[in-house]
């Protein structure tokens, strides 16, 4: 089962190490990783994606929450959330297939960014499944590039994660 | 705080005042203020500095060890037998990565330790440096946490930190990465700090109320009761409460390897040992209990062999552990306690006495029945008579007979010799049986028996070890004529690399590959060239003697080669992929 865990971790050098090294040590999956700084700019926020059963995902819970560093860990599959990732897609646009691309990135509500005479570059944003629709909606020849953020999320309303 | 005359007339001429030290000084000051002894250490260039900030001190003692594998051993030995936060430090580099071992052994048997390592200049580190590593990145996974400082104005800061991260919650070692400037840098020293916040670090102590209460009832209302506890009750100092409330209820118990003392060995209550090379009964009713009361112990894989085998039992399981990622790791648990040792037990002893509760006596009568039954198959005998050669079993029996009732501290080394020590020797207080047990290190027994030496000169300390393990840090016998450390170290010498022989004969057909130690030094010569006494003993009629004998020389390390059976095999067994009950008994089982 795929799991989205958000993590408030200090924002101090080698805590991004420490997380990676964790998951490498114990044998967990990292399908996707992104981290920033919050507004507070002391404390960095990380997201992580992986699978795993529930046993599995309660261990990696728990062993986050031993770093030193850790905050704060929310496993955000468990509740309410949104979910985003932001896609760039370098594809071939060449003579009567542009006005076709250009169709498909408006139906997805992507934007292209970079024209060239032979290739477009779109830009996309949404949860997974939209990003990976779009990649198998469009001729697959067609793709040169493409460039994924990995997801991010956020709980929904209530659902606050702050230290 | 112990500050020498020198500090007093300082400090009182700066009094109210910020000085401006070097970091070096502030390590010094940093350490001191945190009431450390000795420091275990191996100089070099990166810590230069550091170490003319000791030489101007008089509050520690500096021991140069010959290596710094055992400069981590010895300062974690300490640290097993007097819970204090052992202190080691080693130079940048290779000095880091000899250091390696020593971390990595303290950080899975989680003892409170602090490690400073030098580092190169900051303006060097990354450009492959004469003697620079990684040392952050390469400990990262073998320590509870680590730090570099890169700025002398965070360093006293950092040491506070270090040790509270050390010796609070689950315990372990920290790694302070020190590089040369930094140390000799100047900053202002307005004093230790005196109160460390840490938002992303509060351990757990006070074990949750309701579930304490849930763990009585259960605990109260079974028919097949079973205490097993572990290393977590020795690192707790819980062993008064523990041995409150198994004198209170009494219900059978057991030790893991790490926990050995925390029930008396000689009390009656007491199985034995459990696991791989438990007793039959600790294992039988570690398998057929139906309420198990888990104490600071992690269910780890040598105690519950196959894990569906160990599953198969319908069983409750109440865990207390002050490590949340302990519990429910390998074997699922009905009622967790996430808490420290200590304080959860005391609650709950408290919670029985306001309860009134009373055990199932016909119930417990009819379990203690079948205990004993099994503890009629005495699966520790072995041929305690024989005259020809000598029985390593016979030794440790003896050694435990004669030192009974005397404060005496036993380290070890890793393999059958660890394993015939932790079976046969009576261990009846905690922080007396001191081994590598999560890592199995070899090479820790000489270091670990000077270290507590050093902290404990009119105990005995014996070092049970083996021809193999004893070569790994032999010199620090060198160490321990300048320390003057007398240590008894006792070899169980079976020419064989013993465990490893062991297996082979069971698993793969009596192929001993490379398990025969070949070339092996006379031992009494090798004792002599440092400066001590060596013996030779090959006949069992020897042993006694010799031992006496040991035990008189109290000022002179002895090194005892008793030339054992190579043909003994430790048992019970229970095999890779078997369950705990199904043991190997002895030889005849095979």
């Amino acid at each position: 089962m795929k799991h989205i865990i958000a993590v408030l971790l200090e924002n101090e050098p080698g805590a991004l190490s420490r997380v990676v090294g964790l998951f490498s040590a114990r044998g967990y999956n990292i399908e996707s990783l992104n981290v920033a700084p919050t507004e507070d700019p002391s404390l960095s926020r990380m997201t992580i994606q992986t699978t795993g059963s529930d046993d599995v995902i309660e261990q990696i819970t728990k062993h986050l929450n031993r770093l030193i560093e850790v905050v704060k860990v929310v496993d955000l599959t468990e509740g309410a959330y949104t979910e985003r990732e932001l896609m760039l897609v370098k594809v071939r646009a060449v003579g009567k297939e542009r006005e076709e691309m250009k169709r498909m990135a408006d139906i997805f509500r992507g934007r292209i960014i970079d024209v060239t005479e032979k290739s477009y570059t779109v830009e996309l944003t949404g949860d997974q499944s939209k990003n990976d629709a779009f990649l198998e909606a469009i001729d697959r020849t067609a793709i040169l590039e493409t460039v994924r953020t990995g997801a991010c999320g956020i709980g929904r309303g209530e659902r606050i994660l702050r230290v | 705080m112990e500050i020498s005359k020198a500090e007093i007339t300082s400090a009182a001429a700066v009094a109210g005042q910020a000085q401006e030290l070097r970091g070096a000084e502030i390590l010094v000051k940093c350490l001191q203020a945190e009431s450390v002894k000795y420091i275990w250490g191996y100089p070099g260039g990166s810590v230069l500095h550091i170490y003319d900030a000791l030489y101007k001190q008089d509050t520690m003692q500096h021991v140069l060890v010959r290596h710094e594998q055992a400069a981590v051993h010895a300062a974690d030995g300490y640290a097993r037998a007097t819970g204090d936060v052992g202190v080691a430090l080693v130079t940048s580099g290779p000095g880091v990565t000899n250091a390696v071992t020593g971390i990595a052994t303290a950080y899975m048997d989680s003892i409170p330790m602090v490690i400073i390592t030098g580092q190169v200049p900051t303006a060097a580190i990354g450009l492959d440096a004469f003697q620079e590593c990684d040392t952050v990145g390469i400990t990262r996974p073998i320590v509870k946490h680590n730090f570099l400082v890169k700025d002398v104005r965070h360093l006293a800061d950092v040491m506070r930190k270090a040790f509270h991260i050390a010796r609070s919650g689950r315990p372990g070692p920290v790694v302070v990465d020190i590089p040369k400037d930094v140390s000799f840098n100047r900053a202002a020293w307005t004093g230790y700090p005196d109160k460390v916040e840490m938002r992303s670090y509060n351990p757990v102590r006070k074990g949750h109320g309701g579930q304490i209460r849930k763990a009585l009832q259960l605990l109260m209302a079974a028919k097949r009761p079973y205490i097993y506890t572990g290393g977590g009750v020795v690192l707790a100092d819980a062993t008064p409460e523990l041995r409150e409330l198994t004198d209170m209820l009494g219900y059978p118990c057991t030790n893991t390897l790490m926990g050995l003392g925390a029930i008396k060995g000689s009390d009656p209550k007491f199985l034995g040992m459990l696991g791989m090379h438990g007793t039959l009964e600790a294992n039988n009713a570690m398998q057929h209990c139906d309420v198990l009361l888990a104490v600071g112990a992690r269910f780890d894989d040598r105690v519950i062999g196959n894990p569906k085998h160990f599953a198969q039992n319908e069983r409750k399981i109440i865990h207390i552990d002050i490590d949340p990622s302990s519990i429910s790791k390998r074997v699922k648990v009905d009622i967790p306690i996430v808490g420290d040792v200590k304080e959860v037990l005391a609650e709950l002893i408290a919670m029985i006495k306001e309860s009134g509760a009373k055990p199932d006596a016909n119930a417990l009568g009819a379990w203690w029945e079948t205990i004993d039954g099994w503890r009629k198959r005495d699966c520790l005998r072995y041929d305690r008579n024989n005259q020809d050669v000598i029985k390593p079993q016979y030794v440790i029996e003896t050694l435990s007979n004669m030192t009974r009732g005397v404060d005496t501290y036993i380290t070890s080394d890793v393999g059958q010799h660890q394993m015939w020590a932790a079976q046969f020797y009576k261990f009846d207080e905690p922080r007396r049986w001191i081994n590598s047990g999560g890592l199995g290190t070899m090479g820790v027994g000489i270091p670990y028996a000077m270290g507590i030496k050093l902290a404990k000169p009119d105990a005995e300390v014996y070092c049970v070890t083996g021809e193999g393990s004893v070569q790994m840090c032999i010199q620090e016998l060198s160490t321990c004529f300048q320390y003057n450390t007398p240590i008894k170290i006792m070899a169980l010498n079976n020419r064989y690399l013993g465990m490893v022989r062991q297996w082979q004969e069971l698993d793969y057909e009596g192929r001993y590959s490379h398990s025969y130690m070949d070339a092996l030094p006379d031992f009494v010569k090798l004792a002599e060239a440092y400066g001590h006494v060596g013996m030779l003993i090959e006949h069992p009629r020897d042993v006694e003697p010799a031992l006496r004998e040991a035990r008189k020389l109290k000022d002179r390390t002895v090194f005892m080669d008793f030339r054992t059976d190579p043909t003994e095999n430790v048992f019970p067994m229970v095999q890779a992929g078997k369950g705990i009950t199904e043991m190997l008994l002895g030889s005849e089982d095979l």
